[in-house]
């Protein structure tokens, strides 16, 4: 089983698994640290402590575009500009189509009828997305990401103090909500999922204004809050399973390199998704390089966290 | 691999099963939040099931189960109406919610972008001019001919490509037409503080203005009559009152295309005149 195929069905919900084999380079980095193992963190923190802290550089830039994206939605109607007409689920740029892919995944399924401007918006973000990471639309465009990060400080806030645990779900859940709301569209011919889309409420709050949808919204952030750390996204929606099969075959991935890794663990704790920094544990690496898999949001906090620049943005062909 | 230390007295269960054990609970939870998350997602149903919630749809409306199947809930719509009187259904619409509707008394269409920009605007044709020729049009839906926008009668082959009605006014409350009482009817039409708009030929061609700035002057109320958008859509109808002194009533014509003006500008409080979402032509 290839490397690619094994992150593909770690993203379904498989357990991520130590490498049958490691390659000579990856054993000579290994045996290097083992071997000069006190020298090798004395210099790599000399190192460090050269190199001035990146502080949260990609989270503000993220932050930023996230709500410099929703943000001209917002204003593109407000002020009747119409660049970007529409909301998240699909708008249209300077006329130009683009239609959420899992929205029109669960429209095609329950309308079973396909309009030509919906496969052109489909196809459209099929290649931005395919081009810009798949999943790197939860963390740098979707609303409830960002509450959703807020909520999980304080969330993680409390568990400090010890009033809250978070309690974990199986990660192949996600997977079977997204077949099962695939299921119920072609069944009932109701886009069901959109019902309670925290992507489409918050979209259309922002553009259109608040409703009463929004009491469902701050439901699930209470639940993440008290119960279960980040639970929306890590164990539910089925957005974020599609834009990952598209994130499998993006370019634009964050990668590790063994040999700058002083394996502290910082940037799994940081992580939505830290079975995708598996590879970070001792052991787990089979290259020397290695780009993290299709589940990985491109959300760059491992980025930002790992002061020895292990984990970094990588263009396949690029850079 | 070090285990935690077990609690004094009481023997540690073995790795492996202490293991499973967290495994069973772990796969337990997951399934409660599949059920308990399928489980609210289909309370969506409750508010549409029998027709419960019946909205007015924008021009161009797939029948309800299709038009509900086929919106992707963006809004486009909503950003090209001029007069703003497309809505979009909140969480109590359920599986409806981000869908457009109109609130033909607060705001109707009054078609004066002359040639549906929201369903121009819509992206998978849940509004269309062009129904699918699979869906069937259902009797009653169908209106005799390409409805004619007054405003552009004198523009030759003008007419609204538009072969399905979304809805039928209906003279819902007779007793409170201000036609069948033979009173007339002067000022505006539904007071000083309402924000409702319309497009007034005679003012301004391409420009809606708020209703209030228009008042009327009518010796017998024909409001719903003179400023229903549709040519042959209304018209005022003879017939003899209680008292057998004759009198005028509005009459739906089958050209209606249920866009809501006539009951948006109904001077009467709750209107006579009411758009009936979804109602089909039925000959009398």
């Amino acid at each position: 089983m290839s490397r690619h195929t094994g992150q593909f069905l770690e993203m379904l919900g498989a357990a991520p698994k130590k490498p049958a084999e490691i390659s000579s380079e990856a054993q000579q980095i290994m045996a290097f640290k083992y071997r000069n193992n006190a020298r090798f963190i004395k210099e790599n923190l000399q190192a460090q402590a050269a190199t001035p802290d990146p502080g949260h550089k990609w989270r503000n830039w993220r932050w930023a575009t996230l709500a410099a994206v929703n943000l001209f939605f917002v204003l593109s109607f407000w002020l009747d500009i119409q660049l970007l007409e529409g909301a998240l689920t699909a708008s249209r740029f300077a006329g130009f189509h683009l239609i959420d892919l899992n929205s029109a995944l669960q429209v095609m399924l329950a309308h079973k009828h396909i309009v030509m401007n919906l496969v052109i918006g489909t196809i459209t973000v099929f290649l931005l997305w395919a081009v810009l990471g798949g999943r790197s639309f939860c963390s740098w465009v979707c609303p409830y990401h960002l509450l959703s990060e807020l909520a999980e400080k304080i969330h993680l806030a409390l568990a400090r103090r010890g009033y809250v645990t978070d309690h974990t779900f199986h990660r192949g859940t996600r997977t079977v909500f997204w077949a099962l709301f695939a299921l119920l569209a072609f069944a009932t011919g109701y886009t069901v999922f959109e019902t309670l889309s925290p992507t489409g409420i918050l979209s259309r709050a922002l553009i259109y204004g608040p409703g009463l949808a929004l009491g469902w919204v701050f439901l699930l952030l209470v639940f993440e809050v008290l119960w279960s750390r980040r639970a929306w996204c890590r164990y539910i929606c089925p957005i974020g399973l599609t834009y990952g099969v598209v994130g499998a075959i993006s370019p634009l991935r964050v990668s590790f390199r063994l040999e700058q890794c002083l394996h502290e663990g910082d940037c799994r704790k940081v992580c939505l998704v830290p079975h995708v920094l598996d590879v970070t544990i001792k052991g787990r690496a089979a290259e020397t390089d290695t780009a993290l898999g299709p589940d990985c949001t491109r959300c760059g906090l491992c980025v930002d966290i790992c002061k020895s620049k292990a984990l970094r943005y990588d263009f396949k062909g690029i850079s | 691999m070090n285990a935690p230390p077990g609690k004094p007295g009481k023997p540690r269960p073995p790795a492996s099963s202490e293991k499973a054990r967290r495994a069973r609970r772990t796969f337990i939870r997951s399934a409660g939040l599949t059920a308990a998350v399928l489980g609210i997602s289909l309370t969506g149903y409750l508010p549409i099931a029998g027709g419960r919630i019946s909205r007015l749809r924008p021009p161009g409306a797939l029948d309800e189960a299709d038009f509900l199947a086929s919106c992707i809930k963006c809004g486009q719509c909503v950003q090209v109406c001029p007069v703003s009187a497309i809505r979009l259904g909140d969480i109590g619409d359920g599986f409806g919610i981000g869908t457009p509707y109109i609130d033909a008394r607060a705001q109707a269409c009054d078609f004066s972008c002359d040639v549906a920009q929201c369903i121009l605007a819509c992206p998978t044709g849940a509004l269309t001019y062009q129904k699918p020729s699979f869906l069937p049009v259902r009797a009653g839906a169908a209106l005799p001919s390409p409805p004619a926008l007054k405003a552009e009668t004198q523009i030759p082959g003008s007419a609204l490509n538009l072969k399905e009605r979304v809805g039928l006014a209906r003279l819902v409350r007779p007793e409170a037409c201000l036609a069948v009482q033979g009173k007339g009817f002067s000022g505006q039409a539904r007071g000083p503080a309402f924000k409702g708009k319309m497009r007034y030929i005679d003012v301004d061609r391409w420009k809606p203005i708020p209703v209030r700035e228009h008042p009327y002057e009518r010796t017998l109320c024909d409001l719903c009559v003179t400023e229903c958008p549709i040519a042959d859509a209304i018209a005022m109808e003879p017939f003899a009152g209680e008292d057998g002194a004759p009198r005028f009533r509005p009459a739906v014509r089958e050209q209606c295309v249920g866009c809501g003006v006539c009951e948006m500008v109904c001077p009467a409080e709750p209107a006579a005149i009411a758009v009936e979402a979804h109602a089909m032509w039925k000959e009398a």
